[in-house]
């Protein structure tokens, strides 16, 4: 069958089953109900630490064919998933399916437990590196889901995702449960993303380097949802949790971009007193905040929040007192944990309250303005973060269909061409977020706004800014670069692309 | 008669959107391209016609070429071919 993208895909799918069409960005919103959740209840005298990971898998009666689930606060530097997944396999289980919020590189061993046939299905909201890679080669039994950041929080609440046992890296746990990620060596901020994992998982493992005594004030996930907790050495490289200081792009073509972007912002009349405003932490979306602090400095505006996973950037202009208050669901560096730790108005967010479409109304609904990336943008406005336009899965939406939806103003800004290849095209390799929820593309060659948003055509053709179709920034591209070859994949599916309310909107072929 | 290449020469750089271009006599005869690209599936034929293109421009037709790609336009390609052959002159 065809989704109203007019994307073919499968009426069932094995290892996932009966699919869901997507049917528009709203199409999904109405009565919900979320799962039961079913648990062991603690005895008073009962002790929660187990002196191994092995004990503690050994407690939660692991069994063929089950979900266990990982966050990714620990980013790149994460050993926790490497280490349980070491652990699982010794005792022989198989058929299992890791639920994990993201994947990264040095998630490389799980490359081969996807051979032997241990893990034979994956779910993360993003995915890099060998793992992305492997399962690009069809080397995963089941495809691979893909869900966004509030996406995967409504498929935990829902019990579309049921995770038997959830594994949460924490920085500082105590003894009996309470986890905090702002002390300890492995501190990396908040952990928005576990939250749910952490809420409807039949059974919870803290996995913690900094045991301390009972209370671990300021909890951020509390006991009650914790059955055991286990000391290891480490739970990750301290280098790859947080990177450095992220820079502002150098690069001319990006501040150009970026300049655009900020003028466009302007005229859009949202750049005013209670602003909102989320980026990305990229060179080029931090370009953007750049301009977009002189202007209100300039204009005297003092914003609301700014949201999303949180730079030293936004901390800087948040202590400027340029936004009255952070949202932070992760920090990306160093700065912006120690300002989630020292500054009460340095707000955490759970992965739900973010973005999940099937709750009471997630921050995303807030959000005046949104500055997006993208691989690949159609002249239909639909955008892929998740492929690469060679077909590899190198990336995912994140929160990248969440913002879009939610925002009043959706930014995509990007270069024209990139390595040669247009990023303008007629049909991306792989929607991730659909064109009704993108109001702009912002390129250094000129600016296209979506057509449904006629309003803000009107005040942008009243400023000098290059407004034109986006079939006349495509035609810029393909002069430049010449036409691509298309690409043929093969039949086999490997990933299957959900939106956030759970229909498919997409599915990712072997390459 | 066309021109050879004498000794070997290179152009270019592994820069993004640039083209690395080394350029050795062929004592076989004929011209020999080794390319790899970033963007081998989408334009792999269209660079090796630039290359090939500029080389006969260029009245060559004994060469060995070698080229990693990383995403150069077709003028960069020229450019970094015409400059590593007449450096190789």
């Amino acid at each position: 069958m065809k989704n109203i993208l007019g994307r073919e895909i499968p009426e069932y799918i094995e290892g996932y089953g009966t699919v869901k069409a997507f049917k528009g960005a709203f199409a999904s919103l109405r009565e919900v109900e979320r799962k039961a959740v079913k648990l062991q209840s603690a005895e008073p005298t009962e002790k929660k630490v187990l002196s191994s990971i092995k004990d503690a898998i050994e407690k939660c009666t692991i069994k063929d064919g089950m979900t266990v689930s990982f966050h990714h606060h620990l980013r790149n530097g994460d050993y926790v998933l490497n280490m349980v997944l070491e652990e699982l396999s010794k005792t022989g289980i198989k058929d299992i399916r890791v639920a994990a919020s993201s994947i990264f590189p040095v998630h490389a061993p799980l490359v081969e437990h996807m051979k032997s046939g241990m893990v034979t299905g994956i779910c993360a909201n993003y995915m890099s590196g060998p793992v992305a890679e492997a399962i690009s080669r069809g080397e995963l039994k089941y495809p691979a889901i893909m869900h966004t950041h509030g996406g995967r929080a409504r498929a935990i609440e829902s019990g579309d995702i049921s995770i038997d046992i959830a594994f949460i890296a924490a920085p500082t746990c105590d003894t009996y449960g309470n986890i905090n990620g702002v002390e300890g060596k492995s501190a990396c901020g908040t952990l928005g993303y576990a939250v749910p994992d952490a809420m409807y998982a039949e059974k919870v493992v803290a996995i913690t380097d900094n045991l301390i005594p009972y209370p671990a004030c300021p909890i951020e996930i509390t006991q009650e949802y914790i059955d055991f907790v286990v000391e290891v050495e480490s739970i990750g490289d301290p280098n790859g949790i947080v990177s450095g200081t992220t820079q502002i792009t150098k690069d001319p073509v990006g501040l150009k971009i970026a300049k655009m972007t900020s003028e466009v912002i302007e005229a859009s009349g949202l750049l005013k007193k209670g602003f909102s405003f989320q980026t990305g932490a990229g060179g080029t979306s931090l370009a953007v905040a750049d301009y977009v602090k002189k202007l209100m400095q300039q204009k005297d505006i003092k914003g609301s929040f700014a949201a999303g996973g949180i730079t030293g950037y936004m901390v800087e202009m948040f202590e400027e007192g340029l936004f009255e208050s952070l949202f932070d669901v992760q920090c990306f560096d160093l700065k912006a944990v120690e300002s989630y730790r020292e500054n009460k108005r340095h707000q955490n967010m759970s992965a739900s309250m973010y973005g999940n479409p099937h709750n009471k109304g997630a921050v995303v609904n807030n959000l005046d303005v949104m500055i997006l990336g993208a691989t690949e943008i159609d002249t239909a406005f639909n955008a892929n973060v998740t492929t690469g336009s060679n077909g590899m899965i190198m990336g995912g939406s994140g929160g990248h269909s969440d913002t879009a939806a939610g925002a009043k103003l959706a930014i995509v800004v990007t270069q024209l061409v990139k390595g040669r290849l247009p990023i303008v095209v007629d049909d991306v390799t792989t929607v991730t977020t659909p064109g009704e929820t993108i109001d702009v593309l912002v390129t250094e060659r000129g600016i296209a706004v979506n057509p449904k948003r006629q309003d803000l055509i009107e005040k942008l053709e009243k400023t000098k800014l290059p407004i034109m179709s986006i079939e006349e920034l495509k035609q810029i591209a393909e002069k430049m670069t010449g036409t691509p070859e298309k690409i043929e994949a093969e039949d086999q599916l490997v990933a299957v692309i959900e939106y956030r309310d759970g229909t498919v909107i997409d599915t990712v072929k072997k390459i | 008669m066309g021109m050879d290449i004498k000794t070997p020469a290179k152009a270019g750089t592994m820069e993004s959107n640039d083209i690395y271009v080394i350029v050795q006599p062929n004592d076989e005869g004929g011209i020999i391209i080794e390319l790899e690209s970033i963007v081998m599936k989408q334009f792999g034929k269209k660079i090796k016609e630039v290359i090939l293109e500029t080389l006969e421009a260029l009245n060559i037709k004994n060469i060995h070429l070698s080229a990693k790609d990383r995403g150069a336009l077709d003028y960069t390609i020229k450019a970094r071919v015409e400059t590593a052959v007449k450096r190789g002159m």
